[in-house]
């Protein structure tokens, strides 16, 4: 016998009426027989919800579920797993979907992985109702500020939780708060930057629209903290259902006191607006965006000034993400500590990614920092698409990299992704498998980035235009050895001058893709490649489903003819390999 | 309806709780069943407008009067939209996925009416969610 364990007998009313049982009194009763009063006690508690099973009686600290226990089934539980310390297998709660029994409640948390914080509420309440943002402690955390913190004190309540930026750069929170706390003046702003530009991004469109409502009182938290009493929200013009929801909710807030003045009698009044982008991604960085929303045209300038110092209108202002104010009210809640527990050692709590690309189960996932991109990829994601070979993941979007196999058990936060060479970025995982060519993959993010580049700084505008131009010779096979050379220092060079973000990290992909997979830029430099598909004939079944996905309309043939790829349209996208049933297609 | 002080707060969440501890885990004192649809860009592109229209249409066809229909955000199950969670007071909420609108009526009358799995679209427990709401 190690520890003292508490049992939590089910005493809810269905379970108390359809059993008649009086388990708690049966447990005491054989405990006190067996002198084992001091190692255990006998809580009773309410309903599990599982009431088709009931009576159910649950085991701490070992945290598992005994189903339809029966008065007959006491002494056994007693004798065995209190005494001897042996799970009582017969009764153990049955995984309805595995058929198998679990063993541990935590373990089936660990088993699914995920750890849901910022995304909490989605899915779980209707947008549109505060009364439902109400039920899951909504706008509490607010309240409580109100009445029992100083601005300062949150201020350091954030700064003890370890909350670090969820756009990408992970900037300490509390940080970007006290700064902007500490500037004189009484005009000063909150903005929630939810210019989401990503490519395959949608962590933060999935909040807005899920649960709003916990972001604008996150950013009345933030300017209680910072001394601010109007926010701004800065979401793109293609976000149509977001901004729907949005201004509902800031509609019904203000119906409830939330927003205006004198909110919770307090004195603090806070208001928020949302101003539109038209969806530039330079948007997101955060003096660009604050330049959009006075009107100027949307593009950065150096840091220093911060905005924390001079930000909007030239007044202190906190620039910080949707996900990271989604974070916030938790935060308050269950205290600076609990959020602390969570995660690495310098990166805290968990992030929202959204997984894509060739895995079976594509979605939006919340785990704790700290775990693998190979339990995300393998237990949360299902896996491959087919079995397939994993190749590499590209995260961080355009502003990041690519992690191959040999570092899928690196446990992710901000520093062992920079690491690697890739950044954690707003939160798009997109998993490649062996078919997928880097090279392509990296000229796709820089076409990105060079139509993106706002066009101030010389080295983003013109040197992301030449590496592009490179990648895209490369490809067709026009390249020569001498251009590695090249686009390797034209990247360097890039990092090292431009203006912003996204200069700085614009060549990030092909850097990165160049350490791992220089092998395959090597085979387009010397030209060892075969550039396009074909289609063996002998196996074409003429079902025409290649000519229907290719994209440049370069396959030709009749219904149940064998078709033809002309290749020299043919871009080698792959869709007609991916299409085609019966294999035959031939890849490059 | 302005609400004052964190005590008004307080009462007016007591007074809500029933409606997501059925969702969380079940447990509840009335017999609403509700049916949790994702509507966020992601689902509603998947069809679930049409499946919310069509889930209404034959609850009002079978006289259901205790089930409601609730839009909600991402579930985050992409692979299988449109997705919805099934609570049922007393049992734990279960997810579906790829309910189309063709799916709708059999989702109705085989988890509702009949209590029985719809094991082909079976897609999840509802998962332990931590933060704010499961204090």
């Amino acid at each position: 016998m190690n520890s003292k364990y508490t049992l939590l007998v089910c005493d809810g009313a269905s379970c108390k009426t359809t059993h008649k049982a009086n388990l708690a009194a049966g447990f005491k009763k054989v405990i006190a027989e067996k002198k084992l009063g001091e190692f255990v006690s006998v809580v009773k508690t309410g309903c599990f919800g599982i009431c088709g099973q009931g009576p159910i009686v649950k085991v701490l600290p070992d945290d598992l579920l005994y189903v339809s226990v029966k008065q007959t089934d006491i002494e056994e539980i007693v004798e065995e797993h209190i005494k001897n310390g042996n799970v009582v297998k017969r009764l153990l709660y049955t995984d309805p979907f595995t058929q198998e029994p679990v063993e541990k409640q935590k373990g089936k948390k660990i088993y699914q992985k995920q750890f849901r914080i910022a995304l909490r509420n989605c899915g779980l309440i209707n947008p549109e109702d505060i009364t439902e943002y109400i039920a899951v402690r909504g706008y509490e955390a607010l309240a409580s500020v109100l009445a029992d913190k100083t601005p300062i004190e949150v201020v350091e309540l954030m700064k003890k939780s370890k909350l670090r930026g969820r756009g990408g750069g992970g900037f300490p929170t509390g940080l970007k708060w006290e700064f902007t706390a500490k500037q004189p003046g009484n005009e000063k702003y909150v903005i929630c930057n939810a210019d989401e530009g990503d490519p395959g991004a949608f962590m933060d469109r999935s909040v807005l629209e899920g649960d709003p409502h916990s972001v604008l009182e996150a950013m009345a938290i933030a300017g209680y903290a910072i001394g601010a009493s109007q926010g701004y929200i800065y979401v793109r013009a293609e976000y149509p259902l977001a901004i729907h929801r949005l201004n509902i909710a800031m509609e019904q807030a203000r119906e409830y006191g939330f927003l205006g003045k004198n909110i919770f009698s307090s004195g603090f009044d806070f208001d928020i607006d949302i101003r539109l982008g038209a969806g530039a991604f330079v948007c997101g960085e955060e003096t660009a965006l604050i330049h959009s929303m006075e009107g100027q045209r949307g593009e950065p300038t150096k840091k220093p000034p911060f905005p924390s110092v001079s930000g909007f209108r030239k007044k202190p202002t906190s620039v910080n993400n949707v996900e990271t104010f989604a974070n916030i009210p938790a935060i308050v809640l269950n205290g600076a500590d609990w959020f602390a527990s969570i995660g690495t050692e310098n990166s805290k709590g968990t992030k929202v990614f959204a997984l894509a690309g060739k895995i079976n189960n594509i979605g939006l996932v919340e785990v704790p920092m700290g775990t693998t991109l190979r339990e995300i990829i393998y237990d949360i994601g299902g896996g491959m698409v087919n079995n397939k070979e994993f190749k590499a993941v590209q995260s961080g979007g355009p502003s990041g990299g690519v992690i191959p196999k040999e570092h899928l058990d690196t446990p992710i936060d901000y520093e062992s992704l920079k690491q690697i060479g890739s950044m954690m970025g707003s939160g798009g995982l997109i998993v490649l498998d062996e078919d997928d060519d880097i090279v392509q993959l990296a000229k796709f993010y820089l076409d990105f980035t060079q139509d993106e580049s706002c066009g101030k700084c010389t080295p983003c505008r013109i040197g992301t235009k030449r590496m592009y131009e490179i990648l895209d010779r490369l490809t067709k096979l026009e390249g020569s050895p001498d251009d590695l050379d090249i686009l390797e220092d034209l990247a360097v060079n890039i990092k090292n001058s431009a203006l912003c973000g996204l200069g700085q990290s614009a060549p990030n992909p092909v850097l990165s893709t160049m350490e791992y997979f220089k092998d395959e830029y090597e085979a387009y430099a010397y030209r060892k490649v075969k550039h396009t598909y074909s289609i063996i004939t002998d196996k074409c079944i003429g079902c025409t489903k290649c000519a229907r996905v290719c994209p440049v309309e370069c396959i030709s043939g009749s219904v149940k003819v064998p078709h033809v790829i002309d290749e020299s349209l043919c871009i080698a996208c792959g869709a007609c390999y991916t299409a085609c049933p019966v294999n035959a297609i031939e890849k490059p | 309806m302005k609400i004052n002080s964190r005590s008004e707060l307080v009462e007016l969440r007591k007074s809500l709780s029933n409606k997501i501890t059925l969702r969380e885990s079940g447990a509840t004192t009335d017999d609403t069943i509700e049916i949790l649809i994702g509507m966020a860009t992601c689902g509603i592109a998947s069809g679930a407008k049409d499946t919310y229209n069509e889930l209404i249409t034959v609850i009002e066809d079978l006289n259901l009067t205790n089930v409601k229909v609730i839009s909600v955000g991402c579930l985050g199950y992409c692979y299988m939209e449109p997705t919805v969670q099934v609570c049922i007071p007393g049992e734990e909420p279960l997810l579906y996925g790829k309910i189309t609108k063709d799916k709708a009526f059999e989702l109705i009358e085989k988890v509702i009416v009949e209590r029985v799995y719809l094991s082909d679209n079976l897609l999840i427990r509802s998962f332990d969610k931590a933060g704010a709401s499961n204090e």
